[in-house]
């Protein structure tokens, strides 16, 4: 399972101090030890940034690329960003993800970017009515973005539904009803349609101490569905995506299995 | 419409292995396909056979077998240089058997000389074992990896209790290395996980997961090499990438099909023949598996696996 490590986001204060100054040590530093604990992509969060959004992108994608061989996920809602990010991305180790649209009218334009710049593309399963009651209306609005997916050229094999991820503190219900959808979602499609989640959001507003353990338990259940791809956390994550690898028998066991990546 | 054989893609690859020097260098491994399935993707080399000798006169190996080696086989340079020149060998395999406890004891200072006389005569490439006795192997392979320094040799085998000793040996004389666990895939694994840790480089590493003799256990050699194989190729898995070694000779020429005269057992037909076959046909079954070097005794049954090869690949 593919680890996109979520630690490059403008809601952290020290990531976002670094991105007002354009920094690049703590930026590169985040990056190197995300990588180093098993994260295949890095997201580049910088939030909704409406003034200079273009050139902060592009000096995120810059810094991150300089030092670490991964490719990245763009992740904001400015489309001027993410096409900036897309024109310098180094495709030499891996094809970018943009994060993301949804079928909301005002985020097709990203589906026109992917197609565009051959990148792939996360469909949040959320459109303009708020937020989706129940597994089968996730499926329902995944099945109207990849209509619109194919219509834009976007091959499916290169979108990543991600069902959103609420708050267990808030949402409880929505925890199960978010696993089921992983399960639909892979049977919109034949090769399965891959998945993404946004992890952490499960235990967001959760006291400290329960996050790790909310987020691993969930991710533990969400890879027995056949999630394909998960924005987390790469050091607190790896053990549960190497434990259940094992268990699922996708990697050899060897009493060493956690130390390798 | 013409038939399309439907093909396997594979996301690993096993790493090719070069030994010996100069323009004796052999190379073995490489390929990302299973074994013999080069219509599905690359098999570069084909799996190597090397003759085994040792360094004291082969009075335990079966006489059908010793016969082919009788005017040499009481020297092991003779022995090699024989093979090398009349029999046209790839690569030779020196068990430094006389090493262990129960045997001729021997020190290893004698190992060493050993095999620094063999290879003063040949110019093959060298793969030396000791005698599997973990406690003595380690000051043996020691000696024995100093007398092969820069040679590009093969030595081995490392095991679970004496490993340490001899990566530091192998790193430090230039050496490829064998990693061997007894039939237990996880273990073979673990092994090779805790020798790279050490710093020993993945890419000179050859797995050896046991062997055992047709009738004798071999599916679970057969299994156990399938899957590791399946590892490698099917995920992706780096720890199970080395090529793997099948030292069947050894377990072939001791059990009773190869072993029982034809007085005693007139209806199993002559001896000698069964003998070859039974090793040939243990050795088919590893190819199969998936090794990409072997080593073996009888001369007829190693020709008789390198026409298989040729007619497969």
């Amino acid at each position: 399972m593919l680890i996109i490590g979520e630690k490059l986001s403008i809601i952290a204060r020290r990531v976002r101090e670094a991105m007002m100054k354009r920094d690049k040590g703590p930026i590169q530093e985040i990056a190197v030890s995300q990588w180093k604990a098993g994260a295949g992509m890095i997201d580049a969060n910088i939030g909704p940034a409406e003034d200079g959004g273009e050139e902060l992108m592009q000096w995120m994608v810059t810094t991150i690329q300089e030092v670490v061989p991964l490719p990245l996920c763009l992740d904001t809602t400015n489309y001027g960003a993410i096409e900036a990010g897309l024109k310098i991305h180094n495709n030499q180790w891996g094809r970018p993800l943009i994060n993301s649209t949804s079928n909301d009218p005002e985020r097709f334009a990203m589906l026109e970017l992917a197609a565009k710049y051959n990148s792939k593309i996360i469909g949040l399963t959320v459109g303009k009515g708020g937020l989706p009651a129940d597994a089968e209306e996730r499926a329902a609005i995944a099945a109207e973005i990849m209509a619109r997916a194919a219509e834009y050229g976007v091959p499916l094999e290169d979108l990543y539904l991600d069902p959103l991820v609420l708050q267990i503190a808030t949402s409880q219900d929505h925890a199960l009803k978010v696993i089921k959808a992983i399960k639909m979602f892979q049977e919109l499609n034949d090769p399965p349609m891959k998945t993404v989640v946004g992890l952490s959001n499960v235990s967001n507003g959760c006291p400290k101490h329960l996050r790790p353990i909310l987020n691993n338990f969930y991710l533990s259940l969400l890879m027995y569905e056949g999630l394909t791809a998960a924005i987390a956390d790469p050091h607190e994550a790896a053990p549960t995506v190497k434990t259940i690898d094992v268990i699922l028998g996708r990697t050899l066991y060897a009493h060493s299995y956690l130390e390798i990546s | 419409m013409a038939f399309v054989p439907p093909k396997e893609t594979y996301s690993g690859k096993v790493y090719s292995v070069t030994i010996g020097t100069a323009s004796k260098e052999v190379t073995f491994g490489g390929e990302n396909v299973l074994p013999f399935h080069s219509f599905e993707g690359l098999t570069p080399n084909s799996p190597i056979i090397a003759y085994e000798i040792q360094d004291v006169p082969p009075t335990d190996w079966p006489e059908n077998v010793q016969k082919p080696y009788k005017d040499v086989s009481n020297d092991p340079v003779s022995w090699a240089k024989f093979c090398q020149e009349t029999l046209k060998a790839r690569a030779i395999a020196l068990r430094l058997i006389g090493t262990h406890p129960d045997r001729e004891n021997r020190s290893p200072e004698d190992a060493a000389k050993t095999v620094r006389d063999v290879l003063s005569v040949i110019d093959m490439p060298l793969i030396i074992l000791g005698s599997n006795h973990a406690e003595k192997d380690a000051s043996v392979l020691v000696a024995a990896a100093e007398a092969a320094k820069d040679k590009n040799c093969i030595i081995g085998k490392a095991q679970e209790a004496n490993y340490k000793t001899i990566i530091a040996a192998a790193m430090a004389n230039n050496l490829k290395l064998i990693a061997m666990s007894e039939l237990d895939i996880n273990l073979a694994k673990q092994l090779n996980i805790l020798i790279t840790q050490m710093g020993f480089d993945k890419e000179r590493l050859i797995t050896d997961p046991m062997c055992s003799a047709l009738g004798y256990g071999l599916e679970y050699t057969y299994s156990v090499m399938e899957r590791i194989r399946l590892a490698a190729l099917t995920q992706n898995d780096m720890t199970m990438q080395p090529p793997m070694i099948g030292d069947l000779g050894m377990y072939v020429w001791k059990v009773k099909e190869t072993q029982a005269g034809e007085t005693d057992m007139p209806q199993w037909g002559s001896a000698e023949e069964r003998g070859i076959i039974w090793e040939a046909v243990t050795a088919t079954a590893l190819l199969l598996a998936g090794v990409e070097l072997l080593i073996m005794r009888h001369p007829k049954a190693i020709n008789a696996l390198e026409q298989v090869m040729e007619e497969l690949i």
